[in-house]
Order: structure tokens, then C-alpha cells, then sequence
């Protein structure tokens, strides 16, 4: 496999704000790639970048051969963007929107009203084609946005928060048809601050915060970084003081990182059996009662509070 | 240039599935158009033209039998409350009060002029019945008054147009007789004289039915009809909403991502924006000629020569586009564009007179509406709808295309400092 993007020491500064401090990395032809960060991490500003809607302060990255710097419009004809927030004409229906937006792409005549029929089954619209799409659900103008950025078959599809907002169903169906794309060949780059996403979809994870790439790799080669450690989630009551429970619980031998997000607190350990009876003793000592208690192997969750100390819904 | 277009088709239909919009590109302008007919009268049998009171010095220095029929014709009974004629003896100072904006035109009949028209002894004497080329009546129009000075000046035009008419009709008639022998030199000066006394002092009343009507190619008269002023200074002031609507969108994109979902698409900044804009001018356009056909259709409105007024109209919405960008480019958001627009629609309506006919509006605002496309495009209906042709609308023209160029540099400067993207 080689390189289609190559990302080299990027930022991004607005003022003295520094949203994007030197990321490097790179995707490989055909595979997933994620970008996980909690919000405000960088990820968008990133994805901006390499799809040259933004000019980097510095750095480059070459896409398919091309500068985002010195070629735009190069790397503009074989990317494909599906934008976070929706980006369609709500007054125009799903075939008028896919046509208008076919054009852009340099798609006319007969290639493209084929292949507009092509998107409209793949995202499952067919029949809904004739509706304007303020008239659609939440999930279906997602599905729209999605089949938008899949019109002139890009080699390289930027997905940025494809699945926020949305109900589980919807959610469901674009993670499978990123799959599908990706079957077909299709390399993605995919921003998430979820990270069962970033674990079902991924070939490969980029770790960002505060517009900093912390850690790159397999979903395997991240989590050995924190070694066999497991994650105990303790779900507590809504009355209950999570942050105190937190700042307690580090103090059991045995415990490496202890965080608080609502109402649950993310016990990273050793060994999980050792560790339990101290963490159900110290909550009753305060007077906390736990509801439940969920036990986790490794994954990127931990890896995350391993890197920074705070969970990624933070 | 392809994706430009399309850009601008797109726009154009968003705007007529927006029913706000239409309501407001359409609907008022046409209420407020058979509002403003009811007011004056326009659908009953009073058939005021709804400008009156036109001041205008006439000087004949002529005092013979045509220049005093033309004086009269300024002084008849019927033409009273359309004009205010007054009487000078001296050019330079009705040239004078005309540069003080004191009256809106004045007519001076040289010296000379009725002998310059009708034939006299010694031609028919000498054979040669057909006069020398008649001596000019001169009317110096103020600028400031431009419909009351198209009004005064179609008035001449159509007095000397009979007189020429009749001065070619009776000497051809004439000479035709005296060389078939059939009268003698002494009888064609007689006749002719009489001829030409019966043709060009016919009675007012003859002549008064074309003082407020033109004519067309075929030689109909047409009554100045008031909606001809109140409908496109309706449409012409909903064309300034229209403009600043489709500016808007450009806001509006930005916000709901369609602008930097463009931006990241083979498609370059100036396409976009140039698509943008021939949206913004395809809508206007739309816009107008939708208005000035229901208003054909329903209130029978004769607009005048079909060219003239595509001309017109194409300009006219040039205009008032480049108003539409440079707001956009002043403003952050679409909020601020609607908030600006609907001002300017406004100001503009008031300062062009879509309300009040500028020449009853003080001199300074008559200076300032020279910086509204209502003003002229409206200067250039008044004049079509007096019979006037495209030849007859150089002025506006030329100002409203200036107008939307200089204010469409304005606004790529204005653009150029900002990101489009930014939010």
C-alpha cells in the first residue's frame, strides 16, 4: 500500500490561539482512518485544512500527489467532504440537491443523472427522490449530506462527525455504509469523539487533543501503551458528588487514573478484581451508592485517560 | 462560466420556492400598485396622471402666428393642471431661472419662426413653394426635473411634428396644383397661405389631445397613465429588496455550510461569487419582468417601446445588484443584510420617488436620489411611458450601468479583505 495523504507538521494558529500545533501522520490507501478527540480538540479545524478550505500557518500536506498549498484544486477533484453540520438546500429536493452538487464536481448529462441514481439507492432515498429535503427526518438529510460527498466516487472521503445527532438506527447505517465504501475500496478519513466508532470502523487511530496528535496507530499497538490495565465504569447515583468519589479512589493501590463524567467515574487499574472491593468500600464510606459496575479490557477509552488524564467526554 | 450560471439558476430557484420572498418580490409591490392606482384615481374615470403643476416659462420671441399658437397651447385651459406656464421676454433669464431649479423647462420660440414655416410670396413667385428649413424652438430642460421637462419637451415635439406634417402635406398639394397649370402663382400663395394658417392655428383643443400623450410607431396617441409612474416605482423599489434578499443568501450559505461545501469543491472563488451575483440579477430581472407583465395583463399598462424597457430593466436590476453586494460585503450576517436591505428598500423607495415625484421633493434630496437606481430607472419609465424609445434613455442607462460597476468593484475590494468562510 502507499501513502494517498500526507500530512507534515501542520498548524493552524488564530491570533494567539494555537488550534493545530504541528500534526504529522499519514493514510494509507484504502484504509479507515480515524481522528478521535473529545470536542475542541482540532479535528475539524484539521479536516478543514486538508480539504483547503483552510490555509495551514504552516506546514503542508500532500493528497494524492497534490499541495494542499500549491494545488487546491488538485486535491479538490479527488476528495469527496461530508461536513459535519449538514450543508444541503433545504428548499431543493434530494435529486435536485445531488444534481446541483454532481455539477460542481464536473459531472454532467448522462453520467450524471446515472450516477445520481446510483447515490440515491446507495443511501436509500429512491423513493423519497421528488421530496424537498426540509420535509426529511434528521437521519435521511444525513444520508443526503453523506451521498453528496460520494458523487464523483472520490479516492479520499473526509467524513467529520458524520454520526452526531442522530438516532440509532441512522447511526447504524452509516457506520455500515462507510464500511461498504471502504469495501469498495474507498480510503476515509473519519473524525469521532466516540470511541466504539473509532474501534468498529478503523484500520488504523490518530489520538488528537488540544490540536496535538498524542498517539497514532492499531487499536492494538494503542492500547498496549497502557498495558493490560482494565477500565472499571462505576454508574452512580444522580445526587451523588462524582469528582469527590474520583479524587478518593486514586488513592487504592492498584489504581492508575480515576476521572468523573456525570454520573459515571472511569477507574483505570491493574487488575480489576483486585481493585474492587476497595472502590465498593471507599463509595460507602462517602455514603455513594453504586448502581452498577461495568468491567472494560483495554481500549482506546483508557488509552485516552492514559495519555491525559481526562476522559474523552470531557 | 458554465458553473456560474448554474450557480445563479440554483439561486434563482431557491428565491421563488421562498413564499417570504415572493410575497415580498411580488405581492406587495403589485398591492401596493393597485393601492396607489385606487388613490389616484387610476381605476376610476378621473384619469390624473398624478403629476401636476409643472412649472415652465415660455418665451416667444417669435409673436407671430405659430409662436403664439404654441403659447397658447401652454396657456389652454385643459392643460392647466398639468402645467404651470409662465411668460418671459428675456432667454438668458428664463435660462437663468431654469439654472436656479426654479422651473422645470423653458420653451423659446425664435424670432422668425412662423416665417421660417409658412411659405411666403417670393417662393411662390420663384416657383420654389417648400420654405428654408424652419428656425429651432429651443427648450432648455432642468436637469433636476427630468420628467417635468420630458412632459413640457414631448409637448413640443408633438406640436412640431403637426406643424411639419401639415407644412409637407399642403405645399406638396400646392406645387402640384400651380405646375398642372390648374391654379395660377398668385392663387398658390393664397392658398397656401391659408392652408397654412387653417393647419397650424388650428383651435387648442385639436392639438391638446397629444399634449400629455405621445404617439406610437403608428401614430396612436397614448395617455400618459399614472400606473406607467406607480408601477415601476413600486417594482423598482421591491427590486432593492430583491437584490439585498439575494445578497443575503450569500450570508445565508456561509452559515448553513453550503458556501464552504462550494468552496471545497473543483468550483474557484470568483465562479462562486460570480454565480452569486448573476443569481442576485437573474432574481431581480425575474422579478421586473414578472411585475411588468401582470401589470399589462391586469391594468392594461402600455409600458412603451418593449426594447427600451428590457434595456431599462436589465440595467436597472444591474443597478441595484451592485447595491445588493456592496451591502452584503459591508455586513456580518444575513441578519444584518435583511436588517440594512429593508432600509435601504426604504430610503431608496422615498429618495427615488416610488412615493412622491421628485420634482415636488427639495433640491438636496433631488441630488441625492441621483445615487438610487429608483431615480433614474423611474426617469427612464417616465420617458418610455411618454412615447419615449431605447434612443431616448441614454442617460439612465449609461448612470445605472455605471452605478452597478463601480459599486460591484466596491464590493470585490470589500470582499477581497474578507473570509468568505469565516462564520
Amino acid at each position: 500500500m502507499s501513502a494517498i495523504l500526507q500530512v507534515q507538521n501542520l498548524v493552524k494558529n488564530y491570533g494567539d490561539f494555537k488550534a493545530v500545533k504541528g500534526v504529522s501522520f499519514s493514510i494509507e490507501e484504502g484504509e479507515i482512518f480515524s481522528l478521535l478527540g473529545p470536542n475542541g480538540a482540532g479535528k475539524t479545524t484539521t479536516i478543514s485544512i486538508l480539504s483547503t478550505l483552510y490555509m495551514p500557518t504552516s506546514g503542508d500536506t500532500t493528497i494524492g500527489g497534490h499541495s494542499i498549498t500549491k494545488d487546491p484544486m488538485g486535491v479538490r477533484g479527488i476528495i469527496g467532504v461530508v461536513p459535519q453540520d449538514l450543508a444541503l438546500y433545504e428548499d431543493l429536493t434530494a435529486r435536485e440537491n445531488l444534481i446541483f452538487w454532481g455539477q460542481m464536481y464536473n459531472l454532467s448529462g448522462k453520467s450524471l443523472t446515472t450516477r445520481v441514481d446510483e447515490v440515491l439507492e446507495q443511501i436509500g432515498l429512491t423513493d423519497k427522490a421528488k421530496d424537498r429535503v426540509k420535509t426529511y427526518s434528521g437521519g435521511m438529510k444525513r444520508r443526503v449530506n453523506i451521498g453528496v460527498g460520494l458523487l464523483h466516487k472520490p479516492r479520499l472521503l473526509f467524513m467529520d462527525e458524520p454520526t452526531v445527532g442522530i438516532d440509532p438506527q441512522s447511526r447504524r447505517a452509516i457506520l455500515d455504509t462507510v464500511k461498504d465504501l471502504n469495501n469498495q475500496g474507498m480510503t476515509l478519513l473519519y473524525t469521532t469523539h466516540y470511541m466504539e466508532e473509532a474501534e468498529e470502523l478503523s484500520h488504523r487511530v490518530g489520538i488528537i487533543d488540544h490540536g496535538e496528535m498524542i498517539a497514532i496507530g492499531t487499536q492494538k499497538e494503542l492500547t498496549q501503551q497502557v498495558g493490560e490495565a482494565e477500565t472499571l465504569i462505576l454508574h452512580i447515583g444522580e445526587n451523588d458528588d462524582s469528582e469527590a468519589l474520583a479524587k478518593t479512589l486514586k488513592d487504592i493501590q492498584g489504581v492508575q487514573q480515576a476521572t468523573a463524567v456525570d454520573h459515571e467515574v472511569s477507574v483505570v487499574c491493574d487488575e480489576a478484581e483486585d481493585v474492587l472491593a476497595a472502590v465498593v468500600t471507599k463509595a460507602n464510606d462517602r455514603g455513594i451508592k453504586i448502581r452498577s459496575i461495568d468491567i472494560r479490557e483495554p481500549n482506546l477509552e483508557a488509552v485516552f485517560l492514559h495519555l491525559t488524564g481526562r476522559a474523552l467526554r470531557d | 462560466m458554465l458553473k456560474t450560471f448554474l450557480i445563479g439558476i440554483k439561486d434563482v430557484r431557491l428565491a421563488f420556492r421562498d413564499r417570504a420572498a415572493l410575497i415580498l418580490m411580488l405581492a406587495a409591490p403589485f398591492v401596493l400598485t393597485i393601492g396607489l392606482g385606487l388613490v389616484t384615481g387610476r381605476f376610476s374615470s378621473n384619469t390624473s396622471s398624478g403629476i401636476s403643476d409643472i412649472p415652465v416659462i415660455i418665451v416667444n420671441l417669435d409673436n407671430d402666428q405659430l409662436g403664439n399658437a404654441l403659447a397658447d397651447v401652454f396657456n389652454s385651459t385643459d392643460l392647466a393642471d398639468l402645467l404651470e406656464p409662465t411668460t418671459g421676454s428675456d432667454s438668458e433669464a428664463a435660462r437663468k431661472s431654469i439654472d436656479e431649479d426654479k422651473a422645470a423647462a423653458v420653451v423659446i420660440i425664435p424670432e422668425g419662426f412662423t416665417i421660417s414655416i409658412i411659405p411666403q410670396q417670393s417662393d411662390f413667385a420663384n416657383g420654389n413653394v417648400v420654405a428654408a428649413d424652419p428656425v429651432k424652438i429651443e427648450v432648455y430642460a432642468n436637469p433636476s426635473r427630468s420628467t417635468g421637462a420630458g412632459i413640457v419637451k414631448a409637448i413640443v415635439d408633438e406640436f412640431l411634428n403637426r406643424v411639419e406634417e401639415g407644412r409637407i402635406s399642403d405645399t406638396t398639394s400646392i406645387e402640384q396644383l400651380m405646375f398642372s397649370g390648374r391654379i395660377t402663382p398668385q392663387q398658390a400663395l393664397a392658398a397656401g397661405s391659408a392652408a397654412s394658417l387653417d393647419n397650424q392655428t388650428a383651435s387648442p383643443a385639436s392639438t391638446l389631445a397629444v399634449k400629455i400623450n405621445s404617439s406610437t410607431a403608428n401614430g396612436d396617441a397614448v395617455k400618459f397613465d399614472a400606473l406607467a409612474y406607480i408601477a415601476p416605482a413600486m417594482a423598482l423599489m421591491f427590486l432593492m429588496y430583491t437584490v439585498s434578499y439575494g445578497g443575503r443568501s450569500i450570508l445565508a450559505e456561509r452559515a448553513q455550510g453550503t458556501l464552504p461545501r462550494l468552496l471545497v469543491s473543483p468550483t474557484n472563488t470568483a465562479q462562486i461569487l460570480g454565480g452569486k451575483v448573476f443569481g442576485i440579477f437573474l432574481t431581480g430581472t425575474a422579478q421586473m419582468l414578472i411585475l411588468i407583465g401582470a401589470s399589462s395583463l391586469f391594468f392594461q399598462l402600455k409600458w412603451g417601446d418593449p426594447l427600451g424597457v428590457i434595456v431599462l430593466v436589465l440595467a436597472a436590476v444591474f443597478g441595484a445588484t451592485g447595491w445588493g453586494m456592496v451591502i452584503t460585503a459591508i455586513a456580518r450576517t444575513s441578519a444584518q443584510v435583511a436588517n440594512i436591505g429593508m432600509s435601504i428598500t426604504l430610503i431608496f423607495g422615498i429618495m427615488g420617488g416610488s412615493f412622491i415625484n421628485l420634482e415636488q421633493m427639495p433640491s438636496f434630496v433631488q441630488m441625492f436620489s441621483k445615487i438610487t437606481p429608483n431615480a433614474w430607472a423611474l426617469d427612464g419609465f417616465t420617458t418610455l411611458g411618454l412615447g419615449g424609445t431605447l434612443t431616448d434613455l441614454s442617460a439612465p442607462i449609461l448612470a445605472l450601468v455605471s452605478m452597478g460597476s463601480i459599486l460591484f468593484l466596491v464590493s470585490v475590494a470589500l470582499f477581497g479583505k474578507k473570509n468568505l468562510v469565516q462564520k
